[in-house]
C-alpha cells in the first residue's frame, strides 16, 4: 500500500517548480495581468512535456496520469502562473481522447502547438443572455467566459452535454475579452453565428469524464494557490514586527495560520485521492469529484482571506501582489460549477436528490 | 499510488471475518469492563490475536511482530461487523504502551498482564484545578520518608477513579528543579488510605469523570517509572499514544452513514429531511469535510508503510479538525429535527438512541480534553510551522 505521489511525480513537481519560479514570478504575472501574452510561459511548459501529459503515446503523448497532471496544476496555481493547462493540456485532450478519431489535434496539442479552450458555461450555468443551439454541424448563441482567450479551438458544450469542436478562425466566430478579477488568466465572451462545428461527441459520459477532470485540476490549483498563501503568510509574520516583537509570536496570529494549515492539509490527500479515483476507481471517481471541487472552494477562500489578514494593510496592496492569489483561488471556486452547484449533484450522484 | 494491501493481507482480513462470523455473536454488549463476558470476550481476542496483539507473550500479549497494515484490517472489519474490540480504558491505551517503552522488566512483568487482561483497571492522574493547558505546573506533591513516597494533592477529570484498582500519577519530587524537570510518574494503588475520590457530573448529566483528593498517601519508593524527574518525558510517551486516536475519521464516517440514514427515514411535514435542499447541502458540506479526513488518514497510514512519504502536518492537524468536525456531523442532526432533537434521556421521542444529544456534548469534551483546540493550534504553529513562542511572562509581585 502507498498512497503519495511517487519518485517520477516528484521529479516532476520540481521541474515544473523550477521552471516556474525561473520565470513565471509576481512581475511575469503582471506583465500578462497588464495585456502580454503568455507564449513563452506555454513554450517553456512544452519543453518540459507538458501539453503531452495525458494526450495518448499513439498521437505523440507520454499518456501518463490525471495523477500527474494535478501535480502539475498544483505547481500552476502556486505560482499563479497564465497559460493555457486547464483546456489545452487536461480537458481537451480527455475528450479527444475518449471520443476518438482526432489524432490530429492530439498530436498537435501534444506538441504544444494548438491551443484548445473550454466553453462549458452553457452546460453548467445556462444564461439569458448565452445560450448555445447546435444543429447540422452548425452552432449558434454566445459562450460566456471561455478560457482561454488565445485558443486555436474550442471545445463547446451544450445543455444536452455533448462536445463540439469549433475553430477560431470560423468564419462568423467573434470573441470578446470578458474582464475578470482573476488576471492570471484572460477569458472570453463566444458569438456564434451559424458557425461550423464539429461534433465531438453526443455520448454524455465523454462530457463527464472532461468535467470530472476539470474540477479536479482547479481543486488542485487552489491547493497550490493556498498553500502558497499560507507560506506567504507564515514567512510575513515572522519578519513583520509590532509591540516589539514578530507577530508570529502572538497567538491571535499563530492560530490563523494553524487554522489554514489544518484546513488546508486534508486538501492534499484529497485532490490526490480524486485524481487517482478518475483513472483507477470509477466508482468513487464522480462523487469525488465533485465534493473536492466543492471542498477546495471552501477552504481556498477561508485560506485566501485569512492569508490576506495576516499580512495586515499590506496584504491589501497591490505592491504585495498576494490578491493574484486571492483571486485565483476565487475564480477556481466559481468556474466548472460552484460549491453549492457542484454538492448538488454530488448528492444526484448518490441518488439523495 | 497503490491503495491494495495484497493478497497476504486479504487472507488475513478473511481469517478475520471468520472469526467474527463464528464468535462475533457472543461479543458482549454494553457489559461493564468487570462483567464476566468482558473478561471472557477480553480473552478470546487476545488468544486469537485481536487485542494486545504485539504486546510479547512474556507479558501476557499474543506476541506479534508489530504490523500496521493487519492492525488496521482489524480494526476495520470489527468497526464494519459491529463487535466490541475488547477493553479499553485508559490502562490498556496508555500505561502499558509506556511501560513497555519505559517500565522495568519487574513493572513488565507484574502490571501487563493483568492489566490487559482486564483484572487491573486504571485511571490517570494528570490534570489539576490548577494545571490544565498548563499540566507541568502541577502541584500535588511526593516526598520520600524512608522507603515510602507520601502523596498530597489533588487530581481532575481522573476517569474510572471510582472503578480502578490502580492510579498512574504525575507528581511533583523535585520542588527546586525546572517546572518541567521536578516532575515524577508514580503507581500506587486506589484502595492506599488517605484516597477520597467524589464524582464529578458534567454537562451530560452523567460523572463521566471524578476529582481525586489524596492526603498523606503512602506507596513503596520503587513504585515509580523512570527516574526521579523523569516524569514529564515518561507522560509525553503516553499522550501521544492519547492523541492519535482522538478524531478517527473511520467512527465519524460510520455516524455520517447514520445520519444520511436518519435524513432519509426522518420526515417533517410530510417531507424528507433529505428532500429539503438546505438539509442537503449541509449535509454534502459535511460529507466532503469527512472525505477529506478520510483520505488525510490514508496519508498517515501510508506515510507509515513507507520511508521518505512526509505526512508530520498531515498528522498533527487529525484531533483538531476531527474533533470539530465530529462536533458539528453531531451538532446538524440536532438543527434538522427542530425540536425533537431536544429530546434526550427517557424521553420517548428520541431519535437514534439519543445519540445526537449526548455525541454532541461528550464532542465538544473532546475538543477540549487531551490537549484543547487551542494547544493543538499552538502545536501546529510551532511545531508544524516554526513559528516562534509567546514570550513568558514574568510573575506579578
Amino acid at each position: 500500500m502507498r498512497f503519495g505521489l511517487s519518485e517520477e511525480q516528484t521529479l516532476l513537481e520540481d521541474s515544473v517548480n523550477r521552471f516556474l519560479r525561473d520565470h513565471v514570478a509576481l512581475d511575469r504575472v503582471r506583465t500578462y495581468a497588464d495585456g502580454d501574452s503568455d507564449d513563452d510561459i506555454w513554450q517553456g511548459l512544452t519543453e518540459l512535456g507538458i501539453p503531452a501529459l495525458l494526450v495518448p503515446e499513439a498521437q505523440g503523448g507520454v499518456e501518463l496520469s490525471p495523477l500527474d497532471a494535478a501535480v502539475v496544476a498544483e505547481s500552476l496555481g502556486y505560482h499563479v502562473a497564465p497559460g493555457p493547462f486547464l483546456g489545452s493540456a487536461v480537458m481537451a485532450p480527455t475528450a479527444l481522447a475518449s471520443a476518438g478519431d482526432h489524432d490530429e489535434e492530439l498530436s498537435a496539442l501534444a506538441a504544444g502547438e494548438f491551443r484548445i479552450g473550454i466553453a462549458f458555461g452553457e452546460s453548467i450555468g445556462r444564461r439569458i443572455e448565452a445560450q448555445v443551439t447546435a444543429a447540422g454541424g452548425r452552432i449558434s448563441g454566445s459562450s460566456l467566459f471561455a478560457f482561454d482567450a488565445d485558443a486555436d479551438a474550442y471545445l463547446v458544450a451544450d445543455s444536452n452535454h455533448h462536445l463540439y469542436l469549433v475553430r477560431a478562425a470560423a468564419t462568423g466566430l467573434e470573441r470578446a475579452v470578458l474582464t475578470t478579477v482573476d488576471r492570471t488568466r484572460r477569458t472570453v465572451e463566444l458569438t456564434y453565428n451559424n458557425v461550423e462545428a464539429e461534433l465531438v461527441s453526443d455520448d454524455t459520459s465523454v462530457y463527464e469524464a472532461t468535467l470530472d477532470i476539470g474540477r479536479v485540476m482547479l481543486a488542485a490549483d487552489t491547493l497550490g494557490a493556498a498553500q502558497a498563501m499560507i507560506d506567504q503568510a507564515v514567512a510575513y509574520a515572522k519578519q513583520r514586527e509590532q509591540f516589539n516583537r514578530p507577530i508570529a509570536s502572538f497567538q491571535a496570529v499563530k492560530h490563523m495560520c494553524a487554522e489554514m494549515t489544518a484546513s488546508l492539509e486534508p486538501c492534499r490527500a484529497m485532490v490526490w485521492f480524486a485524481a487517482h479515483a478518475l483513472a483507477d476507481l470509477p466508482d468513487e471517481a464522480r462523487v469525488t469529484a465533485c465534493h473536492t471541487k466543492a471542498h477546495l472552494a471552501e477552504v481556498g477562500k477561508f485560506v485566501a482571506k485569512t492569508a490576506t489578514e495576516v499580512h495586515g494593510g499590506m496584504g491589501f496592496t497591490d505592491l504585495l501582489g498576494l490578491h493574484y492569489w486571492f483571486k485565483r483561488c476565487g475564480s477556481n471556486r466559481q468556474w466548472l460549477g460552484a460549491p453549492e452547484l457542484v454538492r448538488e449533484e454530488a448528492a444526484q450522484l448518490q441518488g439523495l436528490a | 499510488m497503490d491503495l491494495s494491501f495484497g493478497p497476504e493481507y486479504e487472507e488475513f482480513r478473511a481469517e478475520v471475518q471468520t472469526f467474527l462470523r463464528e464468535h462475533g455473536g457472543r461479543s458482549p454488549q454494553n457489559a461493564g469492563m468487570r462483567a464476566p463476558e468482558s473478561l471472557a470476550w477480553q480473552k478470546l481476542l487476545i488468544e486469537n490475536g485481536y487485542t494486545a496483539r504485539t504486546i510479547p507473550k512474556e507479558y501476557g500479549g499474543f506476541g506479534a511482530p508489530p504490523d500496521i497494515i493487519k492492525s488496521r484490517i482489524i480494526a476495520e472489519e470489527f468497526a464494519d461487523a459491529r463487535v466490541n474490540t475488547g477493553l479499553g480504558g485508559q490502562g490498556i491505551s496508555m500505561l502499558v504502551p509506556t511501560l513497555l517503552e519505559m517500565g522495568t522488566e519487574a513493572q513488565k512483568l507484574e502490571l501487563i498482564k493483568p492489566t490487559i487482561q482486564g483484572e487491573m483497571i486504571w485511571c490517570q492522574g494528570y490534570s489539576e484545578p490548577g494545571a490544565g493547558s498548563d499540566l507541568a505546573s502541577l502541584t500535588t506533591r511526593a516526598v520520600l520518608d524512608g522507603d515510602e513516597w507520601v502523596v498530597n494533592g489533588q487530581k481532575i477529570w481522573t476517569s474510572t477513579a471510582q472503578l480502578a484498582d490502580w492510579i498512574f500519577c504525575l507528581v511533583r519530587t523535585e520542588p527546586d528543579a525546572p517546572k518541567h524537570k521536578g516532575i515524577s510518574f508514580l503507581l500506587f494503588k486506589m484502595d492506599t488510605p488517605g484516597i477520597e475520590i467524589r464524582p464529578l457530573v458534567d454537562m451530560t448529566g452523567v460523572a463521566n469523570f471524578n476529582e481525586t483528593f489524596f492526603t498523606d498517601v503512602r506507596l513503596p519508593k520503587d513504585q515509580i517509572v523512570g527516574q526521579r524527574g523523569e516524569g514529564w518525558m515518561v507522560a509525553n510517551a503516553v499522550l501521544g499514544h492519547e492523541r492519535d486516536s482522538l478524531g478517527n475519521p473511520n467512527n465519524t464516517l460510520m455516524r455520517l452513514n447514520a445520519l444520511t440514514e436518519l435524513m432519509k427515514t426522518e420526515t417533517v411535514g410530510g417531507e424528507r429531511l433529505i428532500d429539503n435542499p438546505v438539509y442537503r447541502d449541509r449535509l454534502m458540506q459535511i460529507q466532503g469535510r469527512v472525505m477529506a479526513m478520510r483520505f488525510n488518514d490514508l496519508r498517515v497510514l501510508s506515510s507509515r508503510l513507507n520511508k521518505g512519504q512526509d505526512a508530520a502536518l498531515a498528522r498533527m492537524i487529525v484531533k483538531l479538525q476531527g474533533t470539530e468536525l465530529r462536533h458539528d456531523l453531531e451538532g446538524m442532526a440536532i438543527d434538522i429535527l427542530g425540536e425533537v432533537g431536544l429530546s434526550y434521556g427517557d424521553n420517548p421521542h428520541t431519535r437514534s438512541a439519543g445519540s445526537w444529544q449526548s455525541q454532541y456534548m461528550y464532542y465538544l469534551g473532546l475538543i477540549i480534553g487531551g490537549g484543547t483546540s487551542q494547544i493543538q493550534k499552538n502545536i501546529i504553529s510551532e511545531r508544524g510551522l516554526d513559528m516562534p513562542r509567546e514570550p513568558k511572562v514574568e510573575k506579578a509581585g
